[in-house]
Parts: C-alpha cells; sequence; structure tokens
C-alpha cells in the first residue's frame, strides 16, 4: 500500500543521501521525493511517497527515525491531510486541438505557461489522481513532455 | 587563548578519558601526529594496517567499556578503515575514527588521496561528520564522542581536512552535549514491563535469549539476578556470551547456527522467549517461521529498529538493558504474587527437560589420541587460564570453537566480529585488549586462514612488548567454507586448501616472537603452559585434525531443531 511520509530534518550537507542511502541500502521504494527548506532555515520538510506492507512501512520510519540529523517523521496515513503535486505537460497543440486543450485545462483549473507554435505547456496542481486524470485525457491529443514535482503533504489543522 | 585545530583534538580526546589510540600517520595528518609527540597524556600505538587500527580501538572499547578510537591518514589510509567500521558497527561498538583529508579548498577535485570517505562510510557508520569550519571543530569532536558511546553505541567517523586542523580555533569548556534530533530512550514504560513481568510470572517454559546489548549497557548482573530469581534458563548470542556465567546451572551456551542441541530445543519448545539486547539475526532464528513456534515474545532493546524487524514480537520494551532489567527485577521484589520457591518448582519440570536434552546431546567431539582437536585446544586453554582469559577470535570455525568452549563467565572478555564476521579481526582486537587490559591474559583463538589476513601486526605487538599469544588452529583449510562445502557440494573444496603456506613458528621468530608447535595431543599443554609463561609475543601453532567441523550445525534455512550433530 503506498504510504506519504513527511521527514523533518537538519538542513546540511549530506543529509538528502543519508535518506536515499539508507532506502537504497535496505531495499525500500521510493516513488517520488521532494524536499525545500522550512519555516526555520535550519530545518528542511522531505516528503516521499514509498510503497510497501505495514511491517516494511513501519521499519522504514523507525529507520528513518533512527538518523541522527532526522527530527520527525510523520507517516501521513495515520492523520488528515492535504496533498498536492505539480505538473507541467508539453502537448501538440495544432489549429483543430488548441480550443480542446484550454477547454481541459480549464477544466481542471489549469494555465498555460508556455506557446510554441506547434505546442503548450500546461502547469496543473492537484492530486495524483486528478493530474493523473488530466494526462490520461490529453494523451491521446498527443503528450510530448511531463515533468512531475513528486508529491507534497500537509497534515490539517484541529478543527476545533 | 587560542589553539590549531589539531591541538584542540588532542585536548578532545583526553577530555574523553581516552588514554590510548590507534593510528598510522601519512601526509594528511602529519600536524596530528605533531600535535600527538608533544602530548604526554595519550598512548599511540603505531599499527602496520589502518584497518587493524579499527579492530584494536573496537576491541579497547570491549574490554574498558567506553569509546575506542583511532586517527588515520586521508585516500588509502582512511579506506582501510572501512572494514573495521563496519564490524564495529554491525556489533554496536563505540569508536571514534579520525580521519585526515586534504584541504577544503581541494576537497571534490580529485585531490592527491582524496576520497569521500564520509559518502563511503555513512552507510556503516552510526553517524560522520566532515569538519569544514574550524570553529565547528570541538563541538563535533564532542557530538561524535556523545553518539559513538549513548544509545545503541557505534563507530562515528569525523573527517578532518589539513586546513582545519592547521586553523587557529578557541577551545570553550566542556558541557553535556545536549542534541535536538538524537535522544535515545533508556527508561522503560512501566506499563510494558508490568506486562513483560505478568508474562514471566505465568509462563511454564520461559527462555532468557540475551545478545551483545546486555554487555553494552553492562547489565549482566541485573540479568543475572533475573534469571537465579526466576529460575529461567538463558542463552547466549555470539554477542552476548559472557552476559550471563557460561558455567552456571542455568547456562544453555549458545544458540543458532552452531548453539547447542538443548539451547536451540529450549528456544523451540518455549512458551516464553524474553529476548534481551538481541535482534533475532539469521543465523541465531534460522528458519524464522519455526523461531519459537509456541512463544510469546518479550522484545527489550534500546533501538526501536531492531524490534519487530525479523520476527513479530508480542511485548517490546524500548529501553537500556540495564534499566529494563532492574525495573524487571524491582517488579518482582514488589509484587507478593510472586516467591523465588513458587518459581523454582514452577519450572522444575522444564529445567528437568531442558537436563534431559543435554544429557542426550551434550556439547562434545570425538576425542582422538593421535591428532590434536581443536575442541581440545580451547578446553585447554579454558582449563589452564582459570577461564579468565580475555579471548579474541578470528571468524570460521575457530571462532565457533571458541565460542562453545571457552565457557565465559564475565562480560568484555570474549572478542569477535560477530556481525559482520571480518577475518583478520582477532589479532589485532588482541593488540587492542591488552593495551586496555596489561596485566590480562590475551589470548587470540586463531585460524590460518585468518590470522594471515592481519599477520603484520606481529611487529606492532612486538614494538609495544605486548605479551598476547595467538592460539592458532592450524588445518591448512578455510575450514568453515570446507565444511559448507563438505555437507553441502559434495566435497567440492573450491579453493579452500591453504596448504601453501608460511611456518609460523619461523614467522614468528622472524618478527622477534616466540613461535611453538603442537601436533600431538600430548604436546598441547606443554605448550599452553610455557607459552602463558613467557613474557614476549607467543604464537602456538597447533597443527590441528584437517576436516574437524563445528557442530551441532543447523544448515542455513533451516529450522534451528534440524541440527546436524557430533
Amino acid at each position: 500500500m503506498k504510504h506519504t511520509i513527511s521527514v523533518l530534518l537538519q538542513n546540511k550537507p549530506g543529509v538528502l543521501s543519508r535518506v536515499t542511502g539508507l532506502f537504497s541500502g535496505r531495499g525500500f521504494n521510493i516513488e517520488s521525493l521532494c524536499v525545500a527548506q522550512t519555516l526555520d532555515p535550519e530545518v528542511s520538510c522531505l516528503t516521499l511517497v514509498t510503497d510497501g506492507e505495514d511491517k516494511i512501512i513501519e521499519q522504514i520510519t523507525k529507520q528513518l527515525h533512527k538518523l541522527i540529523d532526522v527530527i520527525k517523521v510523520t507517516d501521513m496515513g495515520e492523520l488528515d491531510y492535504v496533498e498536492r503535486e505539480m505538473v507541467i505537460i508539453r502537448v501538440k497543440a495544432e489549429a483543430e486541438t488548441r480550443a480542446e486543450i484550454l477547454r481541459v485545462v480549464d477544466i481542471f483549473r489549469g494555465k498555460v505557461v508556455d506557446v510554441s507554435p506547434k505546442s503548450y505547456a500546461v502547469e496543473l496542481t492537484g492530486s495524483s489522481t486528478k493530474l493523473q486524470a488530466v494526462i490520461d485525457i490529453l494523451r491521446p491529443i498527443g503528450i510530448q513532455e511531463i515533468v512531475r514535482t513528486g508529491k507534497i503533504a500537509m497534515a490539517r489543522a484541529k478543527k476545533v | 587563548m587560542k589553539i590549531t585545530g589539531a591541538q584542540a583534538l588532542m585536548q578532545c580526546i583526553e577530555e574523553q578519558n581516552v588514554k590510548v589510540i590507534f593510528g598510522f600517520p601519512g601526509g594528511a595528518v602529519i600536524d596530528i601526529y605533531e600535535a600527538l609527540m608533544k602530548n604526554d597524556k595519550l598512548t599511540h600505538v603505531l599499527v602496520r594496517h589502518e584497518q587493524a587500527a579499527i579492530h584494536a580501538a573496537d576491541a579497547y572499547a570491549r574490554v574498558i567499556g567506553d569509546v575506542g578510537v583511532a586517527l588515520v591518514t586521508s585516500g588509502p589510509g582512511a579506506t582501510n578503515t572501512v572494514t573495521g567500521i563496519a564490524s564495529a558497527y554491525a556489533d554496536s561498538i563505540p569508536i571514534v575514527v579520525f580521519t585526515g583529508n586534504v584541504p577544503t579548498a581541494l576537497i571534490g577535485n580529485d585531490a592527491f588521496q582524496e576520497v569521500d570517505i564520509v559518502g563511503i562510510t555513512r552507510p556503516c557508520t552510526k553517524h560522520n561528520y566532515l569538519v569544514k569550519n574550524p570553529d565547528e571543530l570541538v563541538a563535533t569532536i564532542r557530538e561524535a564522542f556523545h553518539i559513538a558511546r549513548s544509545g545503541r553505541p557505534g563507530p562515528v567517523l569525523v573527517d578532518l581536512p589539513k586546513d582545519v586542523v592547521n586553523a587557529m580555533v578557541t577551545f570553550p569548556e566542556f558541557k553535556p552535549v545536549r542534541m535536538r534530533t538524537y535522544r535515545p530512550t533508556y527508561e522503560p514504560h512501566p506499563g510494558q514491563i508490568d506486562k513483560a513481568c505478568r508474562a514471566m510470572l505465568k509462563a511454564k517454559k520461559p527462555v532468557l535469549y540475551v545478545g551483545g546489548g546486555v554487555i553494552a549497557a553492562k547489565a549482566h548482573e541485573e540479568l543475572t539476578a533475573l534469571a537465579r530469581k526466576l529460575h529461567i534458563p538463558v542463552t547466549m548470542t555470539l554477542m552476548g556470551l559472557g552476559g550471563f556465567p557460561g558455567t552456571d546451572p542455568l547456562s544453555m551456551g549458545m544458540l543458532g547456527m552452531h548453539g547447542t542441541y538443548f539451547a536451540n530445543m529450549a528456544v523451540a519448545k518455549s512458551d516464553l522467549l524474553i529476548a534481551v539486547g538481541a535482534r533475532f539475526d539469521d543465523r541465531v532464528t534460522g528458519r524464522v517461521d519455526a523461531f519459537a513456534p509456541n512463544a510469546k515474545i518479550i522484545h527489550v532493546d534500546i533501538d526501536p529498529t531492531s524490534i519487530g524487524k525479523n520476527v513479530a514480537v508480542d511485548i517490546p520494551i524500548v529501553a537500556d538493558c540495564q534499566h529494563a532489567l532492574t525495573a524487571m527485577n524491582a517488579w518482582f521484589d514488589r509484587h507478593e504474587e510472586f516467591s523465588e520457591q513458587a518459581a523454582a518448582e514452577q519450572h522444575e519440570a522444564w529445567l528437568d527437560e531442558i537436563r534431559a536434552w543435554k544429557n542426550k546431546h551434550p556439547l562434545g567431539y570425538i576425542e582422538e589420541t593421535d591428532i590434536i582437536k581443536p575442541q581440545f585446544v580451547v578446553q585447554k586453554l579454558h582449563e589452564l587460564t582459570g577461564g579468565d582469559a580475555i579471548i579474541s577470535t578470528e571468524v570460521g570455525q575457530n571462532q565457533m570453537w571458541a565460542a562453545q568452549f571457552y565457557h565465559f563467565n564475565k562480560p568484555r572478555h570474549f572478542l569477535t566480529s560477530g556481525g559482520l564476521g571480518v577475518m583478520g579481526y582477532g589479532f589485532p582486537a588482541a593488540i587492542g585488549a591488552q593495551m586496555a587490559a596489561p596485566g590480562h591474559t590475551v589470548i587470540d583463538i586463531a585460524g590460518d586462514g585468518s590470522l594471515q589476513m592481519n599477520i603484520q601486526e606481529l611487529a606492532t605487538a612486538r614494538q609495544y612488548k605486548l605479551p598476547v599469544k595467538i592460539a592458532l588452529l592450524n588445518n591448512s583449510f578455510l575450514g568453515m567454507v570446507r565444511q559448507w562445502q563438505e555437507l553441502f557440494y559434495d566435497k567440492h573444496y573450491s579453493h579452500t586448501d591453504i596448504h601453501v603456506a608460511p611456518d609460523f613458528v619461523l614467522l614468528a621468530q622472524a618478527y622477534g616472537a616466540v613461535g611453538l608447535r603442537a601436533t600431538k595431543p600430548s604436546e598441547v599443554e606443554p605448550v599452553i603452559r610455557e607459552a602463558l609463561a613467557t613474557d614476549n609475543t607467543v604464537l602456538m601453532d597447533f597443527v590441528i585434525s584437517r576436516e574437524e567441523g563445528v557442530y551441532p550445525m543447523v544448515p542455513a534455512g533451516k529450522a534451528t531443531t534440524e541440527m546436524l550433530l557430533v
């Protein structure tokens, strides 16, 4: 089962390679990984998506926590959370498909970020399922290139 | 007042109560060696290969029960330490390794003798550092020692570029290290202790399964008290030997692949397995689904990743073994439903059952009169040293025979590369142990394959006049691999015959050490007596039965009850 894991780490050189080295060394899977500074410049937040049975996920969180530079590990699956991913898709745009592409992008609340005589580059954000839906719809029109960021996630604030 | 980075390094090592460091100089650490020469508090042991420096520091750490230190140069000096570091990591031994490096301006330039040792050792250290800013040097070294010795101990590497070592730095007063991201759990959860103790109270067939964590936590007394109070039989892993007295009637010796018949049977039939500071290694469990199939499992470990990794656990307790065992002992002292008398009666039938297994298949070997059996040598060593020697081993058959037949009564007397299984560990380890315990008898129980992997350290032993003894169990084979080839590969002895070897007696003499040889059983005792009476490094070459095997043996991947016996 897929899990989104959020890791707060010390913003120091080599920390990312400790995390990725742990995954490769122990044969764990990384499907996507996103990392950037937090509000505190000494701390980075890393969001990764991994796949495995509960026992594996338990080992992953424990092993991550064991790294000296790791501050906090949260398996987002245990919480209510929001997740977003961003994609830029370059799609073939010819006279007869331009309007259709714009309609699709509009429906999914995306926008065109680059235009050339034969293509559009469109930007979309959302959950992974939403992005997959856009990709599936644009594919028959002719996708030339895709770049995805990987998922980021944040736990929802308590309602009371 | 400002001092050089090298001087600060010396002071940092001193303030950690380290007396001895093991090392080998080179271009990138000349400045450190300059400071070392002017330091009169630290003793430096010059090894002949950097790997030996790490094994020696590892053994030194084990014997004194604190951190060992090694110092090597950049590039090849640093890469030569990797095996030793990986071994210390697998065995959770606290060492701090200082490596020199090229000046910071040259890092990443493929400079002469430059390697990314921090990158190379990342997966085999508990933590490591490259110090780029001289102002962070002292704090980093203090953190390195703190990490090495606290929690689940382990090796920490600190990489020191030449310009950092030469920079002028301040030396702030020592304060205990506090880290935001690293706070090991020492105290057990009282609720878990309660659950565990209630399970122990009910158990009819309990077994204590003890690992190196008990020795690391200095918890052998608490463990011994618990076992005796509750009349629970004890089995130890290779790393746990000495954690409970090996000659105690409750001791079942080692378990696992070359464990005793009765220890493996007891675990298999137990209804409660109390794992303390052990990690359910594959050499212990054999086929996992057949390991202690009827037992409820309590697992005490300071490292949460060890719990539930290989075997599902019913009562996990994340804690330091000493704290957890103290809490358990206190629980039984406090609760009136427990009485020692009742525990003795409750476990009488179980202990009888174990005695019956022991009588059926005791640990033994077939004695012969004309050829030396390796087990006989180990028994004689035990007898003639009163069981009190510090024993190091190489890896393979020699290691298993030492583990089986030298019944360790005290912790920190058995030094072996348990997790990584490094051939060549034993002799440098003996050197480290002798530096830690100068008056003590230290013996490396060696095989001829392993010994030759670090034989150059004879020069180190001689230079520091260390009366280390090597008991070489010489079968002219890479014996353990040969044994597997015999049993599982139709006796295809592919590249395990190493009869082309030096004359070990002459070799010892060439280094200025003493060489002795025994080829008949009757010569074993006189040779050992002579060696023990000699105030010099002695190599005892015991020419043993060539195709002797280590038994019992659980074939890899089998259940631990499926043992091949003598």
